[in-house]
């Protein structure tokens, strides 16, 4: 078979993914320099920066959000990793903590948010509790604000998502670096400092990335807590589906879309990058 | 010798001290939907009803019809995606392997394209394909499966490509030629039964990424299982919260379960 003839097998596939990924992708890209009647223009993106606009506010208030819960997901999500690797590498427990992290990382939205309205608003249990017993919490409105109620529930799949991404990394340690480490005369500090922390670095910082972009994607849990507002970007590009459209700015979703593509797209490419150092030493 | 049983020790402590302090912050919300379920605010103390009503499947279709109907488009979602997905992915990444090799990086870029391009964004690139996707298909829920495909992408190429890489392909399909086997039937009867381990992991993370799907459903108004949840949550609460609850027990049962299934296979 000549090869013009084998790519007719791929064609498929090729067809499915420019329908379903490409088209879109080039809808966002060019519909955010056109006007409602496909001019291109300035003015959607000009909008975004306009003195009225929410969109900037929102913008700093999602790149906070993800740099803060993907900071302390990665430290914390690191230590848990670390600490599961120590285990029984077939017992239940490892299974246990791997399982419930993969449904909070990735199944959860909506039921996250539940899960926090039913522990922490004013008829939480845990408010309840903490009354009875004398504390008063104040009121809850703390968990319906992005910097506040909603970092803490991104926090919980955020954790989870770093034990995921992390596990890999922290059991490719081998057991042979720390005693050779010792033999030489190295201490537990010289061993982290100098051999373990060097070799997993790229891998943790790949995965705080990684964290960041799944933080500053997110929306399912962050629209189903917050009702009132749009205080981060995926819920103003959401608004723009819902609210009325004025003369003029029909395309300026596409422009908010943009820009949350450009920062994924950075920040997936500095992952890329860091990916291949880090799998130079771990074997996958 | 001691020192190393220090050490150990140590390490255990360690281990449990974290490990202990992540899952009462895992548990807590949880148990706190569980609390939240169970309680009677009419007479006080304790009840059960939600969750009898729940499993009570005539009732909650008579009652609650738009939480049996998205119940029922996530189960159809979730088997349309895998079936597409296995479709598209399977023959493409053999061949890809088996003729065309130099595609191998263009294919791998396009399926892990989708993690740089959130779901909120697809949605606003997806208007208008899904309005021909309407004028063709109808309006149908089930239709967003198409979509749901290009989400569950990269997991799926994951999955798949771990799998062929632990077989040779090649052999055995060229074996399977030269005995006269048409390529439909090296597809059918060669490829697929010996990837059976990463088919089965690649379905599994689509329909637990499926059945957790709101994004895109509520943007386009269409209702799946997230989105009557959603919903549900304004008019009653405590039913809404028993549905998460039951859907991260759910999934949490089948990764669970994955997660052996996947180790006896390889061993």
């Amino acid at each position: 078979m000549r090869p013009s003839g084998a790519l007719v097998g791929v064609a498929p596939f090729f067809v499915y993914t420019t329908v379903f990924l490409l088209i879109p992708t080039i809808v966002v890209v060019v519909g955010a320099f056109a006007d409602g009647s496909g001019r291109p223009t300035l003015d959607n993106v000009a909008a975004l920066g306009g003195a009225n606009s929410s969109f900037l506010p929102a913008l700093q208030h999602s790149v906070v959000l993800s740099l803060v819960t993907a900071l302390a997901g990665a430290v914390i999500g690191a230590v848990l990793a670390y600490a599961v690797s120590t285990a029984r590498p077939d017992g239940l427990l490892k299974r246990f903590i791997t399982s419930l992290c993969g449904v909070l990382a990735q199944f959860g939205g909506v039921a996250l948010a539940f899960a926090f309205m039913a522990t922490f608003s004013i008829q939480g249990f845990l408010t309840v509790w903490l009354n009875s017993l004398g504390l008063d919490t104040g009121s809850s409105i703390w968990l319906y604000q992005w910097d506040k109620g909603l970092m803490l529930v991104y926090l919980y799949f955020q954790i989870p998502l770093m034990l995921i991404v992390f596990l890999p990394a922290v059991e490719g340690i081998k057991p042979q670096w720390r005693e050779a480490t010792e033999t030489l005369g190295g201490t537990t500090w010289t061993y982290w400092t100098k051999v373990a922390g060097p070799i997993l670095l790229p891998s943790f910082i790949g995965a705080t990335l990684l964290l960041f972009t799944n933080a500053f994607s997110a929306y399912a849990t962050a629209a189903a807590l917050i009702s009132q507002a749009s205080p981060i970007v995926p819920l103003q590009i959401a608004g723009t589906f819902t609210s009325e459209v004025i003369l003029g700015q029909e395309n300026v979703g596409k422009a908010m879309a943009l820009a949350m593509v450009v920062v994924v797209a950075l920040v997936m490419w500095v992952y890329a990058a860091l990916d291949k150092r880090a799998s130079r030493w771990l074997v996958r | 010798m001691s020192t190393r049983h220090t050490e150990r020790r140590k390490r255990a402590a360690l281990r449990w001290t974290v490990i202990g302090l992540t899952l009462v912050f895992f548990l807590i919300p949880l148990y706190g939907m569980l609390e939240f379920t169970t309680r009677d605010l009419i007479n006080g103390g304790r009840t059960g009803k939600f969750w009898t009503t729940l499993v009570d499947v005539p009732q909650v279709t008579e009652r609650y019809p738009a939480l049996a109907e998205g119940f029922a488009s996530s189960m159809a979602l979730a088997l349309i995606t895998v079936v597409v997905m296995l479709l598209l992915l399977v023959p493409t990444m053999t061949w890809v392997r088996l003729r065309l090799p130099g595609l191998t990086r263009t294919v791998e870029f396009i399926c892990l394209l989708p993690l740089t391009v959130p779901a909120i964004v697809l949605v606003v690139g997806l208007t208008p394909v899904y309005a021909w996707v309407t004028y063709l298909l109808g309006e149908g829920t089930v239709w967003l499966g198409l979509a749901y495909v290009i989400l569950v992408l990269p997991y799926a190429y994951r999955s798949l490509d771990a799998g062929l890489r632990a077989i040779d392909v090649k052999t055995l399909s060229e074996a399977a030629r030269s005995l006269g086997a048409s390529w439909l039937r090296v597809m059918w009867q060669i490829v697929l039964p010996n990837l059976r381990t990463a088919v089965l992991s690649a379905s599994f993370l689509s329909v637990a990424l499926v059945l957790g799907e709101f994004t895109i459903a509520n943007l386009f108004s269409r209702k799946n299982l997230q989105v009557a949840m959603f919903e549900l949550g304004k008019s009653d609460g405590q039913l809404s919260v028993a549905v998460g609850l039951a859907s991260l027990v759910f999934a949490f049962v089948v990764l669970f379960a994955m997660s052996f299934v996947g180790r006896k296979e390889k061993s």
